[in-house]
């Protein structure tokens, strides 16, 4: 298998108040494209801050990250919202779906940035609203859904525009048992049949099982790595 | 793309209903009150704008309650591109109260009205004035206040030329353009120099100015200079110049008030500016983690910025179109109650085109500071808000 994200020697630190604040120290590891790793840790580990790195929405203050071979602490903040909008699915604790906009609107949002027309973008949009299951539920807005099913349009988002890697922080976190439940088996089968590649952080050792790889985070370090299912064992 | 954004950001406009309703209803307020001192200012120059500049009009050099003699008329005449003389004297009468307010002259009929084509009169009307001195002619709209009709006696109480005057009407006359004003009354100067000539001799056949008709509206100024000469170092020197000129004179002399509402109109437009960048600011506040999930999608800062732009261009389009057209009843209603004061009180293109951009402005100004920090949030923080 060929590595879907490569991190070398990253860290990161803020600066609060004219104090640096060390939140990541020294991560190294990689991520093999179709693994579905979990991302585990008390609050304030760093696991959030990892995650945004390899979505590259935040910048590490040093050290390299490959993501499908591409060096992305070195894109512009203009070539790495491209970059988003081609190769990242996000998948949000909070679904952050826009509330003016009905479901089927919110999974087309991310294909305004491509060259589909009106026409293949309704339909593409259709077709990942099908996928998760709410087909009938497409011109309901998100106040109308409950929040397993906002999950969902949120997961049709993350996948409309075909990204190979889906970064997932918190996806249960809001949810009850049967919702959560529900979103995992989503994103099994995102993994199992479509081959994405997800990165899930969780709080939840029930999703925490679902991942094929567990790495945990302490204090900014990297404490291990354990196949999920050692940790069910 | 773009029908998208202008979906949504008209979605966002009204969100929230109660704070877009009073967001428009502030603008509707704004463009409508700068409208309307816009249209007080219009009416303002009304006489300026329907004030000719083919004509001139010479007064006496020293006030304009000087009064000129009347001979000057055979050396006016000879003058070279002036092609007709008549003249004319403020009357100032009071019709029953004084606050019954509207312009009287006293003219030479025969004379002044062909140099004023923008008076329509029916023929027999003006057959009827011009024979009979006791009568008078009075414009459609000042007639229409009043309720007078052909034949009607009209008593005038003289304020600068004492006694009880009576005209009979003999003719009312239309405008033949819109900015024509018809709140006047016109008649015979011979019957006033009568008077005159009883109460005070000496200050008879003199008139208040003379209004020239010339052959090239281009020449007036060397027309005018001609003039001044041909009457330099005589016992009442001459200052002439076009009737527009003259109108405009009347104005300068009330130009602070002008100022002073021109300055109320900024002012209004500036505090709904104010209201709505506010507004903006907050709306733009509450949806930062929108904002920032754009962002993260891959959106630019300028498709964020584009939205909150848009949003506050579509407010300000509501207010300011439903304000625009709020002016025209209001402006009507305000016309009919000051009608003595301001005879030409309607809302000008200018006025319109100016309120189009008052709003315009409102809804760009307004966005530009809550739409350029929330281009530049950043995506973290801004996903940090949800929740």
């Amino acid at each position: 298998m060929s590595i879907a994200v490569s991190l070398r020697k990253v860290a990161k630190t803020y600066y609060r108040g004219g104090q640096a604040v060390p939140v990541l120290t020294d991560i190294s590891f990689d991520i093999e494209s179709g693994d579905f790793l979990g991302l585990m840790g008390p609050s304030g580990s760093g696991k959030s801050t990892l995650l945004n790195l390899i979505a590259g929405i935040d910048q590490p203050s040093s050290g390299q990250i490959l993501v499908g071979g591409i060096d992305i602490a070195q894109l512009s903040e203009t070539e790495l919202a491209g970059w988003r909008a081609a190769h990242i699915g996000f998948i949000f604790q909070f679904y952050n779906l826009m509330p003016v906009l009905n479901a089927l609107e919110n999974v087309e949002l991310p294909l305004l940035l491509t060259r589909l027309s009106a026409r293949q973008r309704r339909q593409h949009a259709e077709a990942a609203l099908a996928m998760v299951g709410l087909t009938d539920r497409m011109s309901h807005r998100p106040n109308e859904l409950s929040g397993g099913q906002q999950q969902r349009v949120a997961i049709a988002r993350a996948i409309v525009t075909d990204p190979q890697l889906i970064v997932a922080d918190e996806p249960t976190g809001d949810l009850d048992r049967k919702a959560a439940s529900e979103i995992l088996d989503l994103l099994d089968r995102l993994n199992s049949d479509l081959g994405k590649t997800i990165i899930m952080v969780t709080h939840d050792s029930r999703a925490a099982e679902r991942a094929h790889l567990l790495r945990h985070l302490e204090k900014g370090e990297l404490l291990d790595t354990a196949p999920a299912a050692l940790h069910r064992g | 793309m773009p029908l998208f954004f202008v979906r949504m950001a008209l979605q966002n406009a009204f969100r929230h209903r109660l704070r877009a309703f009073l967001t428009v209803l502030g603008i509707v307020i704004a463009i409508l009150a700068f409208g309307l001192l816009r249209t007080v200012v219009s009416a303002w120059y009304g006489g300026v704008d329907a004030a000719s500049d083919s004509r001139l009009v010479t007064r006496n050099a020293i006030s304009l309650t000087f009064p000129l003699p009347i001979g000057y008329k055979y050396k006016l005449r000879q003058i070279e591109g002036v092609t007709e003389v008549s003249y004319a004297n403020w009357f100032g009468g009071i019709y029953i109260d004084e606050k019954n307010f509207f312009p009287q002259f006293a003219i030479d009929a025969a004379t002044y009205l062909p140099l004023y084509p923008e008076y329509r009169f029916d023929e027999r009307q003006l057959k009827a004035f011009l024979h009979d001195k006791r009568s008078c002619v009075v414009g459609r709209k000042l007639a229409n206040r009043y309720g007078w009709k052909i034949g009607d006696v009209i008593p005038l109480r003289g304020s600068i030329y004492p006694g009880n005057y009576q005209f009979v009407v003999a003719a009312i006359f239309d405008a033949a353009r819109k900015n024509t004003d018809t709140n006047l009354l016109f008649f015979h100067w011979s019957l006033l120099n009568d008077r005159i000539e009883q109460l005070y001799p000496g200050r008879a056949n003199h008139t208040g100015v003379f209004i020239l008709g010339i052959d090239n509206a281009s020449r007036a100024a060397e027309i005018s200079q001609a003039i001044d000469r041909e009457f330099k170092n005589s016992l009442a020197e001459t200052l002439t110049e076009t009737e527009k000129a003259f109108q405009l004179s009347f104005v300068a002399m009330t130009e602070a008030i002008v100022v002073a509402i021109e300055a109320v109109a900024c002012v209004v437009i500036l505090i709904i500016m104010a209201v709505m960048a506010n507004t903006m600011a907050m709306a733009a506040r509450e949806r930062a983690g929108e904002y920032a999930t754009l962002k993260a999608l891959g959106f630019g800062p300028a498709t964020v910025a584009l939205l909150i732009v848009l949003e506050s261009l579509l407010l300000a389009a509501c207010g300011g179109g439903i304000g625009i057209l709020a002016t025209f009843p209001v402006t009507a209603w305000f016309g009919h109650v000051l009608d003595n004061i301001f005879p030409l009180f309607h809302v000008t293109t200018h006025t319109l085109w100016l309120q189009v951009a008052a709003a315009a402005a409102v809804g760009l100004i307004a966005a530009i500071a809550p739409a350029i920090r929330s281009a530049r949030i950043n995506v973290v923080d801004g996903l940090h808000a949800i929740g």
